[in-house]
């Protein structure tokens, strides 16, 4: 199987910058900076069919192609690796592994925007990945591949590393650009889009680390290669799979995008643990809906898991068996919503605890017929609020209701929780 | 108080910034380095810092997971109650952290070695159910390996 991401990774311990150089890298920074024009790299990312790895799926260059050309002043790159959403380890396995492969992309990435001076946002917690990541840049600077005229060309580019103190809505691009500027990361409205403006009022892009680290093997290999690597036909490139719950080996995997579930958990990760069996996962994070058996053999894509009523997300597969409770598995991720919410807008604020209640006496054995109304209509209810998250709160409410209503109300009419004796 | 010496480089982090307040939250991990949390002093001296006053300071310092404004006593103990723990059964570890300290969440243990929060998912679910202590992370948790972490960690 073709790594690209992972195509450095050593066993035990994180590539070095020799070795890292010595197997091609920074080819691609050198051959962009010495025969592309800043549009020609961003041509090429728009036609690898490259999608953003943070959750939502966005065409990377066409995102890229919003920030205004011709604007004075200075624009912004933001790499967001806040990675808190429940489930999701797999920037931290990457850079842990190879903080090069994001550096030489976010340099490449500012190369075609004409960004001077770019972040790094990364989560508290992160320690390894973040002292990775400085002796990287450090390394870069010293070898002429950041900082002032890069490899002797006109193009000069730093690049900053922010540690954030914990908060999973700082993940959200306006949120995180309030944090960076240190104020409190309530999101911002959108429009105007940060691409227009942004950190500091200026144009901003905001991508996750496993978008921009594939950014250096697209721009050495062409945008034909990157497609080609995928399993479905609509598909471009590898995926980072991070794995979860009651499988025997939970690994952090990269594999052809659109490989299907089934093989993931089956082959990857050596299938469900000894005596278990397959009840539901959660395929792309937190926020994202429950899908049951019948859909084990959808492709792990952005277009085909939407189709069975779920989302890729971050591509973060958290795996329950027959032994877990799945109303009490949405109480557990309501509960992290309700507490995490940021308390800007009402519907998120008040109707997560309200719906964690009902959630509650659900599973206490107190629950009525109507719950099931009352939760559905939140379910609606919370695509008002003022930022994504509460309809990503809501998603894996609404695959319980879509999915296995059955165990929901078997709740009701038992007056009980089924699983606990 | 902070020493001058950590005056200084805190100053340094300021002036280095594009904006001074952007340097807040570099500026409070620092103080609460010192002081072990983010103490009504450090708030203050946070302030006069980064150019903001008590409140602004706050207003942060509230928001972040990570920035404690009430003691931690000894070490800090984090156990993560997000999705792949609970599969995982971290509700039993929690339970038995409790029983072993003495302690509700939130508090800490009467020989002043330990404080225990519940925290969010530490981006290590593949090891789940996991918790931190300090800054070591320890990860397939069952009841008898906790022992043997308190064990250690005391
Ligand atoms: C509540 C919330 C949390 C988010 N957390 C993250 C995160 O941790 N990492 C990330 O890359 N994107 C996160 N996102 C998505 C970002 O807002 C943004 O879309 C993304 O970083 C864009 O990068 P991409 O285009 O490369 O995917 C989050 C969004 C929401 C609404
Ligand atoms: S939806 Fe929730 S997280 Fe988003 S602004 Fe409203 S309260 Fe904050
Ligand atoms: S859910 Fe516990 S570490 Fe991720």
């Amino acid at each position: 199987m073709e790594q690209v991401l992972f195509r450095h990774n050593r066993p035990d311990r994180s590539v070095t910058f020799e070795e890292y150089c010595a197997e091609g890298g920074f080819d691609a920074l050198k051959k962009a900076l010495t025969a592309m024009t800043p549009d020609e790299v961003q041509q090429t990312v728009i036609d690898s069919g490259l999608r953003g790895r943070g959750g939502a799926g966005f065409p990377t260059g066409k995102k890229w192609s919003f920030v205004p050309r011709n604007l004075p002043g200075p624009r912004w790159l933001i790499c967001n690796g806040d990675e808190m959403e429940p489930g999701t380890y797999k920037d931290r396995v990457l850079l842990e592994k190879n903080p090069f492969s994001l550096i030489e992309g976010v340099t490449l990435a500012s190369y075609a925007l004409g960004v001077r001076h770019a972040f790094i946002f990364l989560r508290r917690d992160y320690e390894t990945a973040a002292a990775n990541l400085q002796a990287g840049i450090d390394a870069a600077k010293k070898a002429g591949l950041l900082g002032e005229r890069i490899l002797g060309t006109e193009f000069s580019c730093d690049i900053d590393l922010h540690l954030s103190a914990g908060r999973y809505i700082c993940g959200e691009e306006t949120a995180l650009i309030n944090a960076l500027e240190g104020k409190r990361p309530n999101p911002r409205q959108k429009p105007p889009f940060p691409a227009v403006k942004g950190l500091w009022g200026g144009p901003t892009v905001v991508n996750n680390v496993e978008t921009l680290a594939n950014v250096p093997a697209i721009i050495a290999n062409g945008a034909a290669w990157f497609k080609g690597l995928a399993r479905n036909p609509e598909g471009a490139g590898t995926k980072l799979f991070c794995v979860s719950g009651s499988v025997v080996n939970p690994v952090c995997i990269e594999l052809p995008i659109g490989t299907p579930l089934r093989e993931i958990i089956d082959q990857a990760c050596g299938g469900l643990k000894p005596g278990k069996k397959f009840k539901a996962c959660i395929p792309g994070g937190a926020s994202t809906q429950f899908l049951s058996e019948a859909h084990l053999d959808v492709p792990m894509d952005f277009d085909p898991v939407v189709k069975v009523g779920s989302r890729l997300g971050s591509g973060a597969i958290i795996v329950f068996d027959e032994g877990h409770c799945l109303v009490e598995a949405t109480l557990n991720l309501i509960k992290f919503f309700a507490r995490e919410s940021c308390g800007w807008c009402t519907p998120c604020r008040e109707g997560l605890q309200f719906v964690k209640e009902i959630l509650e006496r659900i599973e206490r054995g107190g629950g009525e017929e109507r719950d099931l109304d009352l939760l559905r209509d939140h379910t609606r209810f919370l695509s008002y609020a003022f930022c994504a998250f509460a309809p990503g709160a809501m998603s894996p409410l609404d695959g319980l209701l879509a999915n296995f209503e059955d165990e929901v109300r078997e709740h009701i009419t038992r007056k009980r929780c089924p699983l606990k004796g | 108080m902070i020493s001058e010496q950590l005056k200084k480089s805190l100053q340094q982090r300021v002036e280095t910034a594009i904006t001074p307040r952007e340097a807040a939250v570099d500026v409070m991990k620092e103080l609460q380095r010192h002081y072990g949390w983010l103490t009504d002093e450090a708030v203050g001296e946070a302030g006069e810092l980064l150019g903001l006053s008590p409140l602004q300071v706050e207003e942060l310092a509230t928001f972040y997971e990570k920035i404690y404004r009430r003691p931690v006593t000894g070490k800090l103990i984090q156990v993560c109650d997000s999705i792949s723990c609970w599969s995982g059964c971290c509700d039993g570890i929690i339970e038995h952290l409790k029983k072993r300290l003495d302690v509700e969440l939130g508090g800490s243990s009467a020989d002043g070695k330990f404080t225990l929060v519940p925290c969010c998912c530490l981006g290590r679910c593949g090891d789940a159910p996991v918790m931190v202590i300090g800054e070591t992370f320890y990860g397939n948790l069952t009841p008898e390996k906790v022992d043997q972490i308190l064990e250690k960690e005391r």
